[in-house]
């Protein structure tokens, strides 16, 4: 564990990444507490420019909504469906890549034709004609999100599972008469963790992009404030009011960098024998 | 003044490695057409020293003293761009593993033409020439299609060759050979080293050989330098280190190499046989010959047919592609024959399934051939050890008892319990594999490959555990093996097996000194180091 950590500080794009990430979760516990009033509500005048008022530091919007507040509440939103529909995607894509990788054969071909037809469809627009379907809640946001996104995970899980199956500890688990679902929870899973933990952290920041991406377009839950939402509805007034989509615009982007960063900097730490030499 | 002159080279690690230095105090020197041998087990610094002289350290490592003088002239800190000058075309190096080292994607003659692209020599139509007559000389069977052949399609001796011919290209004066044959065969190891000594002879070119094993330095070596743990121990011409041993470690070493000539008659087998295999057949296909491409089949085991007797050991031998390891996996059915019959008990386990499978498979266990992907690196040894005794219904505070017990029973201490299999040697994990295969209680022992990977010291006191454990568990053993010598050391029987099919069966003596067929005769001519084992038959 020691050596993980000393490993990962040693790509500073990773703790920058890290410390990043650290203050958007500050700001998502936080947010209740210093904004207690609902984001919703209409606080000035519309379009107050940031920095002009005392207690609304980044103004207002077309509606005389608290923009500040509005994005402490959204980074709690975005980590929430970030966060939430990984574990769902995790979830979903581990069990089939573990049994279509340990199993082979009939199950293989019958699991991963299965994962192919969702790969065949483009995600978003999957991800768009779920939630037409279903109505739009945070549920079915976390939901949609994780159905499009979990086809990665069984591919990556069922070559990770396919290499270590041939293993002789796996064979020596055999042997010793462990059964099938002991032996890959116990044995090879573990072992195919860490590309796991790297993929989980890039998909985290793809959720974030997506839930955005819905909310922007007026898919998202209603009653939740997100940075996509926000974005979505200032762009009709971008030339008097840019700043109204460039604040929300600048938390996506730092959000997703920095998982992203994470992400590199897990994988350098998690797998050291393929890390690019530094010098 | 010699070619090659090297004084108090010391070679530091990087810091938090388990020495400071790689290798201290460093000196000898090289003549032209000499062969040097540095023997020494694996960590010893033979390696480090080689590839110190290369000027290819891996990184961190540094040299930080000393000198090594080449052709009277400094070559240790000589720039990156010197030093490429200087490699294959004055200094040349060979490696263990031929595969690796050649690029799979290029053609045999392209890879050699590249070496002369490399350093600006010959024009395009000359190098592919001479890639051939280097191929020649190298005396690869058929060199005009293996000019155009792609690494794959060459078996390992021939990849070797390839690496050879890449080596000599430029007419080195040194050839670095670091463990060239290890990963071979015996018969073509001895080709390769037959090899290395025509070109020595013909090109007058020095030779540093890196190797583990005595009988190999015994065949070649002129002079030899035996290493311990980054120290020069012992050195001096082959005759007086083989011969007349000064230093214990280079006695120690000496001592275990496995002797064909050791082992005594075995004695009538009056005993019930506890494992019968009959008529066992396995064939592995690659593509499905339905659509693409053509369907590759390969026959590893044929119309194979043994008895196991109770308290016996019989050994399997043969080189690579043998079917001597796909006949261990179908009897504890990590792969399911074809056809025929292994019966345990008077059952047939080759066709069982599910739970019958798993209470009879109990009698069964394995020692694998690879101490470092046999135990899983993410578990620790406690559960390494009572997993399958968990699995099999005891109580997890009596499973901690018995592996507490057969940790001792190996020779490791309980403490071992708490600790992940990395924190062991390759010896002490082999050990961990041993106690695991202990644990159920098994009737069989299928060792495959067990001691292959270990270090000839190492190797003796694993052979003799088990030698131990047999007598002591009352153990019957089948111990596959491309190693005669390990084989003359552990086994009452041999069976030798060519391409799928037991070529010859019998007691071991008479297959090692009397065999009845020409195969296992070649087998027995390959083993390196022969004149030399009777000479110390003769001392002693």
């Amino acid at each position: 564990m020691r050596d993980f950590w000393k490993r990962f500080r040693y790509n500073r794009g990773a703790v920058i990444g890290l410390f990043i990430l650290a203050l958007v979760i500050i700001t998502a516990i936080l947010a209740p507490i210093v904004f207690p009033q609902s984001p919703w509500k209409m606080v000035q005048r519309p379009f107050l420019p940031p920095f002009e008022q005392e207690g609304l530091l980044l103004g207002t919007d077309a509606l005389g909504r608290d923009v500040l507040a509005g994005l402490a509440h959204g980074a709690y939103v975005s980590l929430l469906v970030g966060l939430v529909s990984t574990i769902v995607a995790l979830a979903i894509g581990v069990p089939v890549g573990a049994c279509a990788g340990y199993f082979a054969g009939r199950i293989d071909d019958a699991l991963m034709r299965f994962t192919e037809f969702f790969q065949t469809i483009p995600s978003f627009a999957l991800a768009i004609v779920l939630l037409a379907i279903f109505q739009p809640s945070l549920t079915f946001v976390i939901i949609a999100i994780a159905v499009v996104s979990w086809p990665p995970v069984a591919r990556l899980v069922r070559g990770e599972v396919l290499s270590l199956r041939t293993r002789e500890f796996v064979e020596a688990a055999t042997l010793s008469g462990l059964g099938n679902t002991q032996i890959i929870l116990r044995h090879i899973l573990p072992n195919a963790l860490p590309p796991i933990i790297v993929l989980a952290s890039l998909m985290i920041a793809q959720a974030i992009l997506l839930e955005s991406s819905l909310s922007f377009l007026g898919l998202g839950d209603p009653n939740i404030m997100s940075w996509g939402y926000m974005i979505g509805a200032a762009r009709t007034v971008i030339r008097t009011a840019w700043w109204l989509s460039f604040l929300p615009g600048m938390a996506i982007l730092l959000t997703v960098l920095a998982l992203n960063l994470i992400g590199e900097g897990l994988n350098d730490a998690l797998n050291p024998r393929l890390t690019r030499k530094s010098e | 003044m010699s070619l090659l002159q090297i004084r108090d080279l010391a070679i530091a690690l990087p810091e938090g490695a388990d020495r400071k230095y790689a290798a201290q105090n460093i000196n000898f020197d090289l003549d032209k057409g000499e062969i040097l041998c540095i023997v020494g087990e694996s960590g010893s610094g033979k390696s480090m020293s080689a590839n110190a002289v290369m000027g290819l350290l891996p990184q961190g490592v540094k040299p930080v003293d000393g000198t090594i003088t080449f052709d009277g002239r400094p070559i240790l800190g000589l720039s990156e761009k010197e030093m490429l000058k200087l490699r294959g075309s004055r200094i040349s190096m060979i490696f263990q593993e031929p595969l690796s080292a050649l690029n799979p994607l290029m053609r045999v003659g392209a890879q050699i033409a590249e070496v002369f692209e490399a350093h600006g020599a010959l024009t395009g139509t000359e190098r592919r020439k001479r890639a051939l007559e280097l191929l020649h000389e190298v005396g690869i069977p058929d060199p005009d299609a293996a000019i155009r052949a792609y690494p794959f399609q060459l078996s390992g001796g021939q990849r070797q060759r390839v690496m050879i011919a890449m080596a000599l290209a430029l007419e080195p004066d040194i050839l670095i050979a670091d463990e060239p044959t290890t990963a071979l065969d015996v018969t073509t190891q001895a080709q390769i080293l037959k090899l290395i000594e025509d070109l020595r002879q013909k090109r007058g070119m020095a030779v540093i050989f890196i190797t583990h094993d005595f009988g190999v330095v015994a065949d070649i070596a002129d002079r030899v330098i035996v290493m311990q743990t980054g120290k020069i121990v012992e050195s001096g011409t082959a005759d007086e280190v083989l011969l007349r041993p000064q230093h214990p470690y280079t006695r120690a070493l000496i001592d275990a190499i496995p002797r064909l000539t050791q082992r005594k008659e075995a004695e009538e087998q009056t005993r019930a046989p506890i494992l019968t295999v009959e008529g066992l057949q396995k064939t592995f296909s690659t593509g499905s010959g339905k659509l693409f491409g053509k369907r590759r089949v390969v026959k590893a085991g044929q119309d194979v047919s043994f008895e196991l007797f109770a308290g016996e050991t019989i050994g399997i031998v043969g080189e690579s592609g043998s079917g001597k390891s796909t006949v261990g996996r179908c009897l504890v059915r990590l792969l399911t024959p074809d056809g025929g019959r292994v019966m345990v008990d008077g059952a047939d386990i080759a066709h069982m399934s599910g739970t019958e499978l798993r209470e009879r498979r109990r009698n069964l266990q394995m020692i694998f051939q690879d101490p470092y992907s046999s135990l899983n690196p993410r578990a620790r040894v406690s559960r390494i050890l009572t997993e399958g005794l968990i699995a099999y219904g005891t109580p997890k505070r009596e499973a901690q008892e018995k592996a507490r017990e057969l940790l001792e029973l190996v020779g490791l201490d309980a403490s071992a319990m708490n600790r992940f299999p990395h924190e062991f040697s390759g010896g002490q994990r082999q050990r961990i594999g041993i106690a695991r295969a202990l644990a159920l209680d098994p009737k069989i022992i299928i060792a495959d490959e067990a001691v292959s990977a270990l270090d000839v010291s190492i190797q003796a006191q694993v052979l003799d555990l088990l030698a131990d454990l047999k007598t002591r568990l009352d153990l019957s053993m089948l111990f596959i093996t491309h190693d005669l010598r390990v084989a003359a050391r552990i086994c009452d029987r041999i069976i030798v097996m060519q391409k799928g099919k037991i070529v010859e069966a019998g007691p071991a003596g008479k297959v090692l000194h009397n065999p009845d067929t020409e195969y296992t005769q070649s087998l027995l001519d390959a083993i390196p180091g022969q004149e030399y084992e009777r000479a110390l038959e003769g001392a002693s």
